[in-house]
């Protein structure tokens, strides 16, 4: 019997192991999935625990439910790889070995990257909300906050969900302004990057929306240092940005077993081709979802993406047919403006979001990179998506693997 | 695709003037082009990053961050600050020859 090996049960180990046990010969073929932990979190509902529209138990379900029959679940920390063994050696020392092996490890905060971010200022009036117990966290100071500086700060690029600050941003200003403190408010958006969003499109319109609700877009700020005692960041270049409440996206980085198995970059991300999902360095290792260095989106619906690509390869594989260079970069993000609005963006490698419609072109009926109320009623009909369609694998009508352009507004793509 | 006219040569640039063909960097071009970003001299200092980017690009394809620029490289962030305020890889990508840093994601 030979083995299919799958580190981490988070959306995309848990999408691949939906896909694989229906399409792989299972007189042939075992299939192990390996995570340390119980739970499965819907984490983009982590964005709406904060305002309190989403509770805990709203983004929580056991990992076990969507693990499908047939596959072995082992709830086990992962020590390293040993790619040159073809094995996984496991937390209790249990080794696993495998013919292919999936990794998709995620990646998470590591807070402790930034000088002063986790002193005594950390979940006190320091706050992040990519975990759940920072989200709640932030809950609960947000209830009590009765003006002062508030300051939204992406660390470090790349991070998982990148629209995820500037959405936070935008429901924090309609947040405070139904609470009644908005104007004892003075909200700071403060980013490495030189424009609000990492793609120019999307910026321009979003960077607008910044200006109209009096948001202070502070650019090119590299954070050196934060300073909990006079709460302020300061950056490389000795500016400072002061704060009350600090709501920080700190630097992303791949699980710790990838830099123990020495697989990764600087940030633990593994090296991968980027059009078929097979690791560089190994034949018989994939890699999918957050774990990739890929120039795509850190996000489910990338993951999503790619699990069709790889569920394909992983087959090709097995029969010795070359690899299908089918991802092309995909993503499709909905992006909350506060207000019960919504924009939706849609966008792979090589092209930008633009305007248009969605899934269905010229129909939608959701509007691409325009603020809707049908869009923002998408996101949040998405969590049902999420546990009851996308994580067990089955198919989400009218929404393709590679991205259409069709009814698409090109010319507005710049640089294209 | 635009060209531009310095250090006595015509290279190609995008429409914000960073070179699009590698090939037709020479250090002149990449001084030239320091003094448009406000660097008057170009140390030896300055010439190790630039240095560190085209060696780091030519065997990735792809442009370093700042982290792999202090880890890979060995240069402190300070001191990137220091050489090229305000922007201290887009400065130096752009003079190096290289596209401009894409946080692409």
């Amino acid at each position: 019997m030979k083995q299919l090996v799958i580190l981490g049960a988070g959306t995309a180990g848990t999408m691949m192991a939906n896909h694989l046990v229906r399409k792989l010969d299972r007189t042939q073929w075992g299939l192990t999935v390996v995570d340390q932990h119980a739970t499965h979190y819907y984490q983009p509902g982590f964005l709406f625990i904060p305002f309190g529209t989403y509770s805990e138990a709203d983004v929580r379900k056991p990992k076990a439910d969507f693990i499908p029959k047939g596959v072995t679940h082992i709830q086990e920390g992962i020590d390293r790889i040993k790619p040159e063994e073809n094995r996984v050696v496991l937390a209790d020392g249990r080794e696993l070995p495998y013919d292919i092996l999936i990794i998709a490890t995620g990646c998470k905060i590591a807070p402790e990257e930034t000088v002063g971010m986790t002193d005594e200022g950390w979940r006190r009036d320091i706050f992040d909300f990519y975990t759940i117990e920072g989200a709640v966290a932030l809950r609960d100071r947000l209830k009590d906050f009765t003006g002062g500086k508030l300051v939204i700060h992406l660390n470090e690029m790349p991070i998982k969900c990148p629209v995820a600050p500037l959405e936070f941003t935008l429901l924090a200003e309609a947040f405070l302004t139904h609470k009644g403190v908005r104007d004892k408010t003075e909200i700071t958006y403060v980013s490495p990057l030189s424009e609000p969003f990492t793609k120019h499109n999307c910026a321009v319109v979003l960077g607008g929306m910044l200006d109209e609700k009096r948001i202070t877009f502070v650019s090119d700020f590299n954070c050196e240092r934060i300073d909990p005692v006079a709460r302020k960041l300061i950056c490389y270049d000795e500016r400072e940005v002061a704060y009350d409440i600090l709501v920080t996206v700190p630097t992303n980085m791949g699980d710790a077993c990838i830099a123990r198995s020495g697989m990764g970059d600087e940030l633990n991300f593994i090296p991968t081709d980027k059009h078929t999902l097979q690791s560089n360095a190994h034949a018989n290792v994939f890699v999918i979802g957050d774990a990739t260095n890929l120039p795509s989106s850190k996000a489910g619906s990338v993951a999503h993406f790619q699990a069709d690509v790889l569920t394909e390869n992983i087959q090709r594989f097995i029969a010795g047919k070359p690899l299908d260079p089918g991802f092309d970069g995909h993503a499709n993000c909905f992006i909350e403006s506060g207000y019960n609005k919504a924009f939706l963006i849609d966008f792979n490698y090589d092209v930008e979001p633009v305007e248009g419609a969605f899934p269905i072109p010229v129909v939608g009926p959701f509007k691409l990179l325009k603020e809707t109320w049908l869009n923002h009623m998408g996101k949040l009909a998405f969590r049902w998506i999420y546990w009851n369609l996308l994580l067990k694998g089955r198919p989400m009508p009218g929404i393709t693997t590679k991205m259409s352009t069709v009814g698409k507004k090109l010319n507005k793509q710049k640089g294209a | 695709m635009p060209t531009k006219d310095i250090a006595g040569v015509t290279v190609e640039v995008n429409e914000e003037g960073y070179l699009t063909d590698p090939t037709q960097w020479t250090q002149a071009v990449g001084e030239a082009i320091a003094v448009e970003e406000g660097i008057s001299l170009m140390t030896e200092e300055h010439w190790k990053l630039v240095h560190f980017l085209q060696k780091d690009y030519a065997e990735n394809g792809v442009m370093p961050t700042i982290r792999r620029v202090k880890s890979t490289g060995g240069i402190p962030v300070k001191e990137l600050y220091a050489l090229y305020p305000g922007g201290p890889l887009k400065k130096s990508s752009k003079i190096a020859g290289l596209p401009k840093p894409a946080s692409c994601i």
